[in-house]
């Protein structure tokens, strides 16, 4: 089971260069994937070529050897469950609705709620860490909830891939460092996760795979170790770094301040200055 | 980050929502406020009663009253001295209001959650002035009152929204509802416009029987517009029924919904084409009554929260009951002359939505 991108590219209209330029990416079960890159380098558009939610303007998607935009959406989301990035639900559901609203793919149009739906809300409400606020407005909730809400929504379809775009933007230590936990536990169920992050240290650290976008290109790809190196990341994001070494032999980027040199790397606490 | 607090530009709309017990902060709030308003079991059959009290009392009240026991015998029997008034006048009429009432008010949810945006209501779509023009048009033209004038209203009322829809829909691109939004608005400036400039050369006579259809009422109803009218508006109104889980969705956003497993344009477009049509129905039987669609599905998502499989039946009844109500009203207040619904509508409405509105905030 894998999803796969080849040679694809996304051309938006009215701009110059296309989006993504002829990216190929392999998503398989049971591994954590992490893209990361700068700013307008092409995630979300890979992100959503990967959900068939944009049209190709060269090569293919496909999931299961299938091109992604054979699949019904319905079919598609009961096995590619997806966070984007924005989204701001215009009216005030409880938790449990929300999460309820993952159950289209199973439910469809006019079949009622049955027994085996609510189990599959109350295990994934479970495990987001949710249990007990089933009845809270989700205008009420902090980011954090409201993101692990997100989360059991998209896993209350039993999809097979989890793609997700920034979950952590808005999150503090905690909340972002339980959510990694959460994708790599799922991970280790059998799922296959795909995360866009800016979190280049906790994506060394949690993902099997990194992915580094460029201006719609992969700049490079593979091990933690093989893709954060000081001059590939310096030139990708145009700006200094330096690589440091975590105890656990993950590499960890520390950008350097104006007139800074990198100092020696391998400690696996600096020394404060 | 937008997302990070959920729906922030409804807060002050929310604020009666379940809310974190003050002693709790949203961290580590698990105790459920005792406010969880959304489930409330017996909101729908409550509502069910409701409406058949609405149907009750716009049959009992009007220039001439009756009993409870005088309705019940004319409609046991054709031969009692109110069976005429009440089986010929009050109760087409009052099934007609019921019918018109409750297709706009969930025309309106249904548009609400479609540009997700609570300000929407049926006329959004330029329904509205389409459908005055066209019966403006008939009338001016001298077409004979009755079905050929509710037929170019219809006709006025779904080209319009044709019209909005080619606006709104660049060819290529992805249906932008604010785009659509703003379709709307100018279209329907556009037919109102053009009806203005009519109005403003016509002769007295042809301006009054005009704004009849302005103003909107269930003057005219009769079994064969309960007919007509529920032909017409059965199809739509299931079609939005199965469309409810698609509400939901769409109420979330367009990459959402299509990635929990619907496709979003053509869920977006059956939901547009269904709206305008009930609400077209509703303009060819009664012209245009205001509020309606616009207020129920507030107060109805306040009452039994916003998931549409429960919301629109819920919004049927009470928009059906509200119209039944101020048709009683329009119609009794001054008699024997009648106020028009819309005035009623309004006039009862605007205060009570209000009210509701402040103690949801405090």
């Amino acid at each position: 089971m894998t999803l796969i991108a080849s040679a694809a590219s996304v051309r938006y209209r009215g701009a110059t260069a296309p989006a993504i330029d002829s990216i190929d990416f392999e998503l398989r079960s049971g591994e954590l994937v992490a893209v990361g890159g700068p700013n307008g380098s092409g995630k979300t558009s890979l992100l959503r070529a990967l959900l068939g939610l944009v049209p190709l303007a060269a090569g293919q998607v496909s999931l299961d050897d299938v091109p992604i935009m054979n699949w019904s959406r319905r079919a598609l989301a009961s096995a590619v469950a997806a966070l984007p990035q924005r989204e701001e639900p215009a009216f005030p559901l409880t938790v449990h609705e929300a999460v309820l609203l993952g159950r289209w793919a199973q439910l469809g149009p006019i079949a009622p709620v049955r027994a085996i739906d609510e189990l599959e809300i109350a295990q994934a409400m479970a495990r987001c860490d949710l249990t007990g606020l089933e009845q809270r407005g989700i205008d009420t909730l902090s980011g954090g909830e409201w993101q692990r809400v997100r989360v059991a929504r998209a896993l209350v379809a039993s999809p097979r891939f989890l793609l997700l775009d920034e979950p952590t933007a808005a999150l503090d230590v905690r909340h972002e460092m339980a959510l990694f936990e959460l994708l790599r536990g799922l991970v280790a169920e059998g799922l296959g996760v795909l995360v866009i992050t800016h979190q280049l240290n906790l994506a060394a650290r949690y993902a099997d795979r990194l992915v580094l976008l460029s201006h719609g290109r992969v700049a490079a790809q593979g091990r933690a170790q093989d893709v954060l190196r000081a001059d590939l990341i310096s030139s990708v994001f145009g700006w200094p770094v330096a690589i440091t070494t975590w105890g656990d032999g993950s590499p960890q980027v520390v950008p350097l301040r104006h007139g800074e040199s990198p100092r020696a790397t391998g400690s696996p606490n600096p020394e404060p200055r | 980050m937008a997302w990070s607090q959920g729906p922030r530009s409804l807060r002050p709309f929310l604020a009666h929502r379940a809310r974190p017990p003050p002693s709790a902060g949203p961290e580590t709030g698990i105790s459920v406020s005792a406010s969880s308003s959304t489930r409330r079991p017996m909101a729908l059959p409550l509502l069910l009663v409701g409406g058949g009290a609405a149907v009750l009392i716009g049959i009992l009240w009007g220039p001439v009253s009756f009993t409870p026991r005088e309705v019940l015998a004319a409609l046991a029997s054709p031969d009692t001295s109110a069976s005429m008034i009440v089986r010929q006048l009050r109760l087409p009429r009052v099934l007609l209001a019921f019918g018109v009432g409750g297709s706009l008010a969930v025309a309106g949810a249904a548009l609400q959650a479609l540009v997700r945006n609570p300000l929407a209501e049926p006329w959004l779509l330029g329904v509205s002035g389409g459908a005055s023009l066209g019966a403006v048009l008939a009338v001016v033209i001298g077409l004979p009152a009755g079905w050929s004038v509710a037929g170019c209203a219809t006709v006025g009322a779904l080209g319009a929204v044709a019209l909005v829809y080619r606006i709104g829909a660049v060819a290529g691109r992805r249906l932008d509802t604010r785009v659509l939004l703003l379709a709307g608005v100018v279209v329907s400036f556009f037919a109102g416009a053009i009806t203005s400039a009519i109005l403003a050369v016509v002769d007295p006579f042809t301006f009054r029987t005009a704004t009849v259809w302005l103003f909107g009422g269930f003057g005219g109803a009769s079994w064969s517009s309960v007919r007509h009218f529920v032909l017409v508006a059965v199809v739509p109104l299931g079609m939005l029924w199965w469309l409810a889980r698609a509400l939901d969705l769409l109420a979330l956003g367009e990459d959402t919904a299509a990635t929990l497993g619907i496709h979003v344009d053509r869920s977006r477009r059956l939901v547009i084409l269904a709206t305008a049509v009930l609400t077209a129905a509703t303009v060819s039987v009664a012209g245009m009554i205001g509020f309606v669609g616009l207020v129920v599905p507030h107060a109805m998502r306040w009452v039994i929260g916003p998931m549409h499989r429960r919301l629109l039946p819920a919004v049927f009844l009470a928009g059906g009951g509200f119209a039944v109500l101020a048709d009683a009203v329009a119609r009794t207040v001054l008699r024997p002359a009648e106020l028009p619904v819309g005035v009623v509508t309004a006039l009862v409405g605007v205060p009570v939505f209000a009210a509701l509105l402040r103690r949801s905030i405090r």
